[in-house]
């Protein structure tokens, strides 16, 4: 085994990359769960962005079309989610379990004849200079454009939620809907917002992978992403920066697992490959022991349904 | 999800009986798949040989395939349904559906069953494989001249005799031309998960490996290839040829299309007994895609040349002396390895230096 094989550097830097699809639904499904709505079908808004987002990009041959288009395709699922638990009344959980088998199907559906394409390149940026700096270079200054985008929104969800009248309004339709209506709020069009919000960031991580990460189009190659983006929210205990460091935990150890059977490891791989999940099952199992820190963070109203009876 | 989607794929199954009860003379002939048929790479060429029968056979024939089928009891439940809906003869097209077909082929003693790579047989299960080993050591030959860093990635899958034969052929054939090869293997624990392919690719090439193989199904690890310069690999199990000249300098290229309509013409003709058939590059189930200009015109020629060896069997890519990764002789000069131990091969040869995972 030769563990100075490893570089630290392109550890972080293909770590950045493997995480971003993750960080990016993880954030939406944050806000959504901040309003009071619990949509299990991030999966299924992920895969959706992934084809669409392919489809787009191969069409037009602009990634950027493509990563438009996987959002707003995402955020259209979303909305089959959105009316059928806000205006039907309809159980969340299952409703967002059933989000995520139709998104499945339909993805493999639309994708039928685009598998085996490749998509038109999404390059890194290169800042003369600053991108050629050792270290810092490569990780600071040479990704996608993407990458620094869903860092952007980390911080501006960050910013609504806690510094502004909206992020205000959002939260308390999510710890009390009641309170909030009583108010003069419209929590069922707030809600609406925050899950076609939440769709859109799901769209997007699905557009990520399918036209950087992988870059090409594979039935069902989102392989669970949509729950491990589930498992971070409350892993970030509703935070958005915590999500970032929940996304990347999880992608660093995934790509530090291969990274260690490259250099010869003696560890049975199908441990290594373990290693995510279980990080991520222990850090969450640590956080829920704190039941009364865990239960001051959870949004009051989180998949309960909103009635207004007056 | 595998699971309800197999049951939906089963109840498709189900319901495609219905309606060719009518057509009772057409044989009835049933594929399960790994993976989607558009993988471009395993499952599609199974694909390819299932539309072959249909080509050369006309309307004798009737297809039904089910795709993403989990190695695990849902493939009983697909073969069941299958064998229940008037299937007289199912291909099963992945190592580890083995157990079950020998269980579902014991229900059915009416129905044939062709299990691919598999070693396990019965008066109504066949089994069916190519010496991929044979296309492993052309391309280990190439990787052996190409590669600048003497580092070879592979990309394996599970630790079953098929894989660790590809990864000791092609070693054996690049260390024959470049003492200095070392290889890298990592294993995904899967056959189709673009996202971890890709991954693994990039872990190895991040280590130096300038030459990617890959025993899994995706054209992930090409994609990622792609992204880095100077990055060669080759196609696996199809041509994978939308990524040629480069990274894709060559490939190895399943071709079952002839052994699937020669079977499905045995069952028409009523002469269908169960075969162990292991052809390679001489009988054309292997075949070696086309090499590009980025590998030196000298490199192709003896390329070339080893491949037609292999096939007029002149040379064995398993050729004495060779030792076990242990140290403890093998075959000994000039002799060469049989097919039963290569069919259960669970070592690696010397120089190796990574090691099995049990």
């Amino acid at each position: 085994m030769d563990l100075s094989s490893i570089s630290p550097v392109t550890l972080i830097v293909s770590l950045m990359a493997a995480s971003t699809p993750i960080l990016l639904a993880a954030l939406g499904e944050l806000v959504v769960e901040k309003s009071g709505v619990l949509n299990l079908g991030v999966e299924g808004m992920m895969i959706i962005g992934a084809v669409c987002g392919f489809i787009a990009a191969v069409t037009t041959g602009s990634p950027w079309l493509g990563f438009l288009f996987g959002a707003i395709c995402g955020a259209a699922v979303s909305m089959i989610f959105a009316v059928l638990t806000q205006y039907l009344m309809a159980n969340q959980v299952a409703t967002g379990l059933g989000l995520t088998m139709f998104g499945l199907g339909l993805a493999s559906l639309l994708g039928h004849s685009y598998t085996g394409i490749n998509p038109p390149a999404f390059s890194q940026i290169h800042i003369p200079v600053l991108s050629d700096l050792p270290v810092v270079g490569r990780i600071v200054f040479g990704h996608d454009p993407m990458i620094y985008f869903s860092l952007a929104l980390t911080f501006a969800i960050w910013y609504f939620l806690t510094r502004t009248r909206g992020g205000l309004v959002l939260r308390a339709v999510g710890e009390s809907h009641d309170a909030a209506h009583a108010l003069g709020y419209k929590v069922i069009r707030i809600r609406m917002l925050a899950i076609a919000f939440g769709g859109a960031c799901a769209g997007l991580g699905g557009a990520y992978l399918s036209l950087v990460r992988v870059p090409q189009w594979a039935e069902g190659m989102t392989a669970g992403a949509g729950w491990i983006a589930l498992a971070i929210v409350v892993f970030a205990s509703w935070k958005p920066g915590r999500a970032i460091i929940g996304a990347y935990l999880f992608g660093g150890v995934t790509v530090l697992q291969l990274n260690l059977q490259a250099a010869g490891l003696a560890i049975s791989p199908a441990y290594l490959s373990m290693t995510p999940y279980l990080a991520t099952i222990i850090v969450l199992v640590i956080m829920a022991s704190d039941k009364k820190r865990q239960s001051l963070n959870a949004p009051a109203s989180l998949g309960k349904t909103f009635f207004a009876s007056t | 999800m595998n699971l309800i989607k197999t049951l939906l794929a089963g109840a498709a199954v189900a319901t495609g009986l219905a309606g060719a009860a009518i057509a009772q003379d057409k044989l009835k002939i049933g594929f399960i798949y790994i993976g989607p048929p558009g993988d471009m790479g395993w499952t599609y060429e199974h694909d390819q040989g299932r539309k072959a029968i249909e080509e050369a056979l006309g309307d004798k024939v009737e297809t039904t395939y089910v795709e993403n089928v989990p190695e695990s009891a849902d493939s009983e439940r697909v073969m069941t349904q299958m064998a229940l809906s008037g299937h007289k003869l199912i291909f099963a097209t992945s190592f580890n559906y083995m157990d079950h077909v020998m269980n579902v082929a014991k229900k059915f003693p009416d129905v044939k069953f062709e299990h691919a790579t598999g070693f396990k047989r019965a008066d109504n299960v066949s089994t069916y494989s190519a010496r991929f080993y044979e296309g492993r050591a052309v391309i280990g030959h190439i990787a052996g001249h190409m590669t600048k860093t003497n580092t070879i990635g592979y990309i394996a899958s599970y630790p079953i005799p098929e894989v660790i034969r590809g990864i000791n052929s092609a070693y054996l054939a690049a260390k024959a031309v470049n003492p200095e090869v070392k290889f890298k293997v990592v294993w995904a624990y899967t056959w189709f998960d673009p996202g971890k392919e890709a991954d693994a690719a990039n872990a190895l090439i991040e280590q130096g490996a300038d030459v990617i193989m890959q025993h899994t199904d995706s054209t992930a690890p090409m994609s990622e290839m792609k992204k880095h310069e100077g990055i060669i690999g080759f196609g696996q199990a199809s041509d994978m040829g939308q990524f040629a000249p480069k990274p894709r300098v060559s490939s190895i290229i399943d071709n079952w299309a002839p052994y699937y309509v020669a079977r499905a013409q045995a069952m028409l003709d009523g002469t269908w007994e169960s075969t162990d058939t292991w052809h390679g590059i001489k009988e054309g189930m292997v075949e070696i895609g086309e090499m590009t200009e980025a590998v030196p015109a000298e490199v192709r020629a003896s390329a070339q040349e080893l491949a037609e060896k292999l096939a007029s069997g002149e040379v064995h890519a398993f050729t004495g002396p060779i030792n076990k990764q242990d140290g403890s002789a093998w075959l000994a000069e000039g002799e060469t390895a049989d097919d039963g131990t290569l069919a259960g091969m669970d070592f690696y040869v010397e120089g190796i230096e990574a090691e099995i995972p049990n």
